[in-house]
């Protein structure tokens, strides 16, 4: 983590330095860790932040405290992103996935560090979790164009007509993302949705949200289009009531959303928005989202089946 | 015209109707606790057909209970094939009874006998060959190598399609292994009481199917009911919006059927009598009593005026009259309050400006009628086009480019079905491609089929019905 450097005073000696104190060696850059919105990393238009500690309560650094605006124009860049991203060819998609995990690949050093500060994971434990984060995006990069013959297929109605089902992805949807799983829980919830055409509004962890926000500097440079994953730190419970009744959200993962995911589920009838209600995995750590082979379950929630018709005949 | 139709009605000899029906539980038929009963009326002469009972909070507990425990003992420890075996049965006897059931139908609901014998019955039919092939075959389905059923199933289906909705949700149901407790509308209960004959004949063992006859309260009971695992509902959005806020924060699984106000796109490139012939089915089938009608024609501005009158021409030698007569085309509304809301809505748009249309057609002085109505002259803001009116009525906007007719055709909160009618393929995937909506139809409209995945985006509810798709409601 960013943390200042202490100088090396004997190595390179000033003139007159040996006689007062020592000059300062480098000084450390910090990061500001902001919000990733739209392709861009703005603060939060509201100007707060709010201080992330280490699992030992360190402070870490302070990072964006989003707010309804902000989860409101996360909304609106998702919809926007949405036609483009949606109509990609599934080849195209699963080569930008691909390029999510070779990117996030080449800065492991980074997110095992982090892991280990963040979450107090041991240092065998973070190499872990990051390389099955990178293995996730493989895994899901492969599904964009097999998901469709999977899930479709050509129906054998009994009359003269060409018919066929196949998934399209339901459009925006608002993630809340695990709580105690700030990267491989993250990757595990957020890949699955955009990996199927939609684009999502991530509520990331509220304690540790810092791999969040670097996952969003590899996303941004990983060929994906802005506004394909909106990432907003802050409160669930402040950000989460307007997402849920958002009529322009089509659904909802409320993985992380804790004890407000009934009060989640309950508005989000009114506009009839789609709701994955918090798995067994939702309040374990990254351990509990380890599993090599999710399947499919995490992608059908967030796709709708078309079925076309067609006479036959000449 | 050359010459007039003579009548040709259908027997009623085939129909034996008792006077009071009573709930079906555990395999029997009994009173409910409340001993309250209510009327089915025919609708097309607003004669009483009979009195059936009307379960309270006790015989939901009954009911659920029945249930649970066919299958925890019987049928969720049955082998899939030997509980395809009893859907095969019962899809035979189906068949076998289909006149009758036709008969009947058309008599409850108003609608037309051909339409009950040649789309109703088959279909009902098939639906249960469908999923009976699938109950020993569900490792196969994709769903994963062990899929479990997920228990008891609340189920709840509208009026329009009384013993076809039965199909759709009791069929997949039983094939995966859950047991059932379903209510039909108040106002058609009657197929769904020969269905429990049907059960009985089979030997389906107690308590798989249970049939709660009642109105709203009957409904609401069961679906919040806390013994159930699952809820499939078919209805409409402001019920579907109850429910899921009834369930939000259960374990219980939702599939929701709900409204639409589906777009018929007509380019200029149509076969205009095929497309005029699509037309009228997509919004006169059933007397419009359809969640997917296409009850929105979108025709490309430079037809518009080719179109409309050879539609007009074709609406106005559309028969009204006798369910029963086996030439009508155009039943009855199924009730008084229906035909109260398609009359309020139908006049909402002619005090917005819109113009209206129906052909000279006499309609019987007793029963529930509303003549086929076109409006025209309509915007997208006016209620007409925007709200479902579940009747005859059919609103027709215009439109000038493929662009502006997806952009119309998405403008609504529903999206359950939509229309292409072209003769260009490439124009016709390129419509179905953009269009939100669970169902196409291109060049044709109003199909259905058992292998088909039928439902909706948006508001029109989630999950689908049919086919394969159709199982994952109910496995776990």
């Amino acid at each position: 983590m960013a943390e200042r450097r202490k100088g090396n005073a004997g190595k390179n000696p000033g003139k007159g330095a040996a006689e007062t104190a020592p000059v300062p060696g480098r000084l450390a850059v910090r990061k500001t860790y902001k919000l990733y919105l739209g392709g861009a990393f703005p603060r939060s238009e509201s100007g707060r932040s709010y201080p992330v500690t280490s699992a030992k309560g360190d402070h870490l650094a302070n990072t964006s405290l989003a707010s309804r605006k902000d989860a409101r124009e996360a909304v609106v860049a998702s919809r926007k992103a949405f036609g483009g991203w949606s109509v990609r060819t599934a080849y195209n998609r699963g080569q930008i996935l691909y390029r999510v995990a070779e990117v996030l690949e080449g800065r492991r050093e980074q997110f095992v560090a982090q892991a280990v500060a963040a979450q107090g994971l041991s240092r065998d434990a973070a190499e872990r979790v990051v390389s099955a984060a990178v293995d996730r995006w493989v895994y899901y990069a492969g599904w964009t164009d097999k998901v469709a013959q999977v899930l479709g297929g050509a129906n054998p109605v009994s009359g003269p007509y060409y018919n066929h089902s196949a998934p399209e992805p339901t459009g925006v949807v608002a993630v809340f993302a695990p709580q105690d799983a700030p990267l491989l829980g993250l990757t595990s919830v957020v890949a699955p949705v955009i990996a199927t055409g939609n684009t999502a509004v991530v509520v990331t962890s509220e304690r540790a949200p810092l791999a969040a926000v670097d996952l969003a500097e590899v996303l941004a440079t990983s060929d994906l289009p802005g506004g394909v994953v909106n990432l907003l730190t802050g409160r669930v419970g402040e950000l989460g009531p307007h997402l849920a009744a958002h009529a322009d959200v089509n659904a909802l993962d409320l993985t992380g959303a804790g004890d407000l995911a009934a009060e989640f589920e309950e508005t989000a009838a009114t506009t009839l928005t789609r709701v994955v209600r918090p798995g067994p995995e939702a309040g374990g750590g990254e351990d509990a989202w380890l599993d090599a082979d999710p399947g499919t379950a995490r992608m059908t929630p967030f796709l709708e089946t078309k079925t076309v018709w067609h006479p036959i005949g000449v | 015209m050359i010459f007039e139709y003579a009548p040709a009605p259908e027997s009623r000899s085939v129909v034996t109707l008792r006077e009071t029906y009573d709930l079906f539980v555990d395999g029997e038929f009994a009173p409910a606790e409340g001993g309250e009963y209510l009327t089915t009326l025919n609708p097309a002469d607003e004669t009483k057909l009979a009195q059936v009972a009307v379960a309270g909070e006790a015989d939901v507990d009954r009911a659920v209970a029945a249930a649970r425990r066919a299958y925890d003992t019987v049928w969720s420890r049955m082998s899939g094939a030997e509980r395809g075996k009893y859907l095969f049965r019962i899809a035979r006897i189906i068949q076998e009874r289909s006149r009758e059931l036709a008969v009947l139908e058309s008599m409850d609901n108003g609608k037309p006998i051909k339409e009950t014998r040649d789309v109703d019955l088959p279909l009902v039919a098939a639906h249960f060959f469908y999923y009976a092939g699938w109950a020993d075959k569900l490792r196969h389905a994709g769903l994963g190598p062990d899929p479990r059923p997920l228990g008891v199933a609340a189920q709840v289906i509208p009026w329009n399609f009384p013993l076809l909705m039965l199909a759709w949700k009791i069929a997949p149901a039983l094939a995966t292994g859950n047991t059932v407790v379903l209510k039909p509308a108040e106002t058609t209960p009657l197929t769904a009481l020969v269905f429990a004959e049907i059960c009985q004949e089979a030997d389906l063992p107690p308590g798989v199917v249970n049939i709660l006859t009642g109105a709203g309260e009957t409904g609401r009971a069961l679906v919040e009911h806390p013994g159930t695992d699952k809820v499939a509902f078919t209805g409409s959005t402001e019920v579907g919006r109850r429910i899921a806020r009834s369930v939000a924060g259960t374990d219980k699984r939702v599939t929701l059927e709900l409204g639409g106000k589906g777009a018929n796109i007509v380019y200029d490139d149509a076969a205009i009598d095929q497309a005029v012939e699509g037309i009228v089915s997509g919004i006169f089938f059933n007397q419009g009593h359809v969640c997917c009608a296409g009850s929105r024609l979108l025709v490309q501005e430079s037809i518009a005026e080719e179109l409309l009158p050879r539609l007009k021409d074709r609406v106005a030698k559309l028969r009204l009259g006798d369910p029963l007569d086996k030439n009508t085309d155009i039943g009855a509304i199924n009730s008084a309050a229906q035909l109260e809301r398609i009359r309020a809505l139908t006049d909402s748009g002619t005090d917005e400006g819109v113009e209206r249309w129906s052909p000279a057609c006499d309609l019987p002085s007793t029963g529930y009628w509303f003549a086929p109505t076109l409006l025209t002259g309509v915007s997208q803001a006016h209620r007409v086009a925007r709200e479902e009116i579940f009747g005859p009525v059919l609103s027709v906007l215009t439109f000038r480019t493929p662009e502006e007719a997806v952009a119309k055709a998405n403008n609504t909160p529903y999206g359950l079905s939509a229309g292409v009618w072209t003769e260009k393929g490439s124009r016709m995937l390129w419509t179905a491609e953009r269009l939100r909506a669970g169902v196409i139809w291109s060049n044709t409209f109003n199909k259905f089929d058992p292998t088909s995945p039928f439902g909706g985006y948006k508001e029109s509810g989630y999950g689908r019905e049919g086919g394969r798709h159709g199982l994952e409601a109910y496995l776990g």
